[in-house]
């Protein structure tokens, strides 16, 4: 049976989760960095266009910019630790992520009234390869400042985005080239207290 | 004019230009107490040096030489199993110009060396040795003088450890008293009673460290504070979370207690039918849910609710004064920095298989308990935090005095019992428990507590 994972939580198991810890572990190698600067360039442009529909509060369009079964992680660890055993700071499969986004636009979000003002910046972009042919690791680093009732905060750090690569048939006609299954945000205080973690990161 | 001349506060402490009768009245309190750093200044010894005040949790340091640095008000301390086995609070400080001696949150470790000039300590707190003790005269060093500062009394209650540097202070089980039974409670639902603490959920607000604890029992804002986390939890299924809040939070049969010290509890657990699983119907959406629900109920059957229960919230808000908090699955702890910054940081927790009959269901279990404890810091506490900060903003108005808790105040009709305990019980959206405590507050902010170190490592040994 199908389950639609807007609405019930089912892919998220224990062969989700030691997947999540596989993938995410050891894989920004040499060996498997990407010299392809069209690849690069197109993983690049993907992470500029999803910090932009952030920055532009498009937090629907910004959800489509996932695969249904897919993770927004922000670890409390440095390592990213075992989310098993672990609370993170954010752990949204699609239904939470769009809970999400459902409370953020309900206006009665306090933490976000006003809504903060953000300007994002990604680089150091570094492509990576996969044990499957179509998906790929990136590694960027990020720095976002928010302007929020008369004050600046920034968050930095890197992401780490898992993709898949769409086929060129999918990908014309205006679609995008990639899907994410992936987002994790490791801030560099991830484990520090945090003051109004409530824009997505 | 009831302007107040707080320059004239003498060196020692507040002088008589603060009238705490004035400033803490039965319906209400000054603005002061939440905006004077003075004020601020001396609630670090006269609260969280008199009162017991949580330091740290045993889980955290399971063997001997474990350790994990906190605070105790503004002191750093290490919270430490000595190589002996007993539980120190030593104060993070060398004894010779004044460096944190310890500057990692938390490892194990027999002794500590102050990286500025090598002087090195057991982690009794003993003074164990000084680079080139031939520079300093025959006698300097002797004798207990440079030991490392500690807390003489520390003291744990099943697992939660407390320290006071007052030496008139109660024992603990006295301080702790009636909220010991909510405490044994919500211990006592989990195998073996008992946790681990894990990592936590850390936020930080710019506002004073009492709007937090104020907060705690308040069962009057949930429905306006958290007015987009109830609509979030009941966008696709009715009765979940905190649902119970919106009908008629003023009759509903939760219910708010206090019993003395300060120490409030709200219990939400009387809107719920006393049966396994009951817990985990009102549970908000979570991660996984559903595939450990379904699993469970497959291969355990009828067992499968109280598996189900371990990996849910219990409704209930308990708060011991002046800085713990046990709620849901949470121990959450406020830690003041300023008079206008705090941290609230929300150590999650797991359930450990003390008996072994869960076997290998363990990890599902923690796993979604891990998920159902990151529910309510995204979604919940940043709204009151943000509603904190706004307070803090709207008491820069001087001349507008009074912050309000008289909700329930004078209305008769059995709104509020008290029994021969002298403990209070009344509806949860009553402020009945803010009064209380700041009655308490005003009798420790006007007391002189005896307060005092020790740098003698065996002192209060039993």
């Amino acid at each position: 049976m199908k389950h639609d994972p807007s609405k019930t939580s089912h892919y998220v198991d224990a062969g989700f989760y030691s997947k999540l810890i596989d993938d995410f572990t050891g894989w920004q190698t040499d060996a498997r960095e990407q010299s392809d600067t069209r690849l690069r360039d197109s993983c690049r442009r993907f992470l500029e266009k999803e910090a932009r529909l952030l920055d532009q509060g498009r937090n629907s369009d910004w959800l489509g910019l996932y695969v249904p079964e897919c993770l927004y992680w922000v670890p409390a660890s440095l390592d990213g630790g075992d989310p098993r055993r672990e609370v993170a700071v954010s752990f949204d499969d699609r239904r939470r992520m769009e809970d999400r986004v459902f409370r953020l636009d309900t206006e009665h979000a306090w933490s976000q009234q006003p809504v903060s003002r953000t300007a994002r910046l990604v680089s150091n972009v570094s492509v990576y390869s996969s044990e499957e042919p179509d998906i790929f690791m990136a590694r960027s680093n990020f720095l976002t400042t928010e302007f929020q009732a008369g004050d600046k905060r920034i968050y930095t750090g890197w992401y780490g985005h898992q993709f898949r690569r769409l086929d060129s048939e999918a990908a014309s006609g205006g679609g995008e080239e990639w899907q994410i299954l992936v987002k994790q945000v490791n801030l560099i205080d991830c484990d520090q207290n945090l003051r109004n973690p409530s824009i997505i990161l | 004019m009831t302007k107040i001349d707080k320059m004239s506060a003498g060196a020692g402490g507040l002088d008589a230009g603060y009238d705490w009768d004035r400033m803490i009245q039965e319906d209400r309190v000054s603005r002061q107490i939440y905006t004077d750093p003075a004020i601020f200044t001396e609630e670090m010894t006269k609260i969280f040096g008199a009162v017991w005040v949580y330091i740290a949790h045993e889980s955290q340091i399971p063997n001997n030489d474990d350790y994990v640095t906190a605070r105790l008000g503004l002191r750093p301390i290490i919270v430490t199993r000595d190589t002996k086995g007993r539980v120190r609070a030593l104060y993070n400080r060398c004894t010779h110009r004044g460096a944190t001696i310890c500057r990692q949150d938390s490892g194990s470790a027999k002794g500590f060396t102050c990286p500025y000039h090598g002087w090195a300590f057991s982690n009794n707190g003993k003074l164990s040795g000084v680079p080139w003790p031939d520079g300093y005269a025959d006698d300097a060093l002797d004798g207990d003088q440079f030991n490392l500062a500690q807390v003489e009394r520390v003291d744990s209650y099943r697992g939660f450890i407390f320290a006071t540097l007052n030496a008139d202070a109660p024992s603990l089980d006295d301080y702790l008293g009636g909220v010991k039974q909510p405490i044994d409670e919500w211990l006592d639902r989990q195998p073996g009673g008992k946790v681990a603490i894990c990592n936590a959920n850390r936020l930080k607000y710019d506002g004073n460290w009492k709007l937090a604890y104020d907060n705690a029992a308040d069962g009057y804002h949930v429905v306006f504070s958290h007015r987009s986390l109830l609509a979030m939890e009941n966008r696709m299924a009715d009765d979940k979370g905190m649902t119970y809040y919106k009908e008629n939070p003023d009759g509903a049969p939760m219910y708010v207690r206090y019993f003395g010290n300060g120490h409030h509890f709200k219990d939400k657990r009387p809107n719920m039918e006393v049966r396994p699983g009951a817990m985990w119907e009102i549970e908000s959406l979570h991660p996984g849910m559903e595939h450990v629900e379904e699993d469970f109920r497959r291969r355990h059957g009828e067992r499968a609710n109280e598996l189900l229960d371990l990996a849910s919230s219990e409704p209930v808000n308990i708060n011991v004064f002046p800085n713990l908090m046990l709620l849901g699955n949470h121990i959450q702890v406020v830690q003041p920095l300023s008079v206008s910054e705090t941290d609230t940081t929300w150590w999650g927790t797991a359930v450990i298989d003390v008996d072994g009959d869960i076997g290998d269901d363990l990890e599902a279990i923690n796993a979604l308990r891990m998920r159902t404890q990151e529910g309510f810091p995204n979604f919940g506490e940043v709204d009151d935090l943000m509603n904190f900060e706004q307070i803090q903003a709207g008491l820069a108005a001087e001349e507008d005095e009074w912050v309000y808790m008289h909700r329930g105040l004078g209305i008769e009709e059995g709104r509020i019992s008290v029994d021969e305990g002298g403990v209070i019980t009344g509806p949860a959206t009553d402020e009945v428990f803010m009064r209380e405590t700041m009655k308490v507050y005003k009798r420790l902010m006007t007391d002189d507590p005896a307060i005092g170190i020790t740098r003698d490592p065996d002192a209060g040994d039993a």
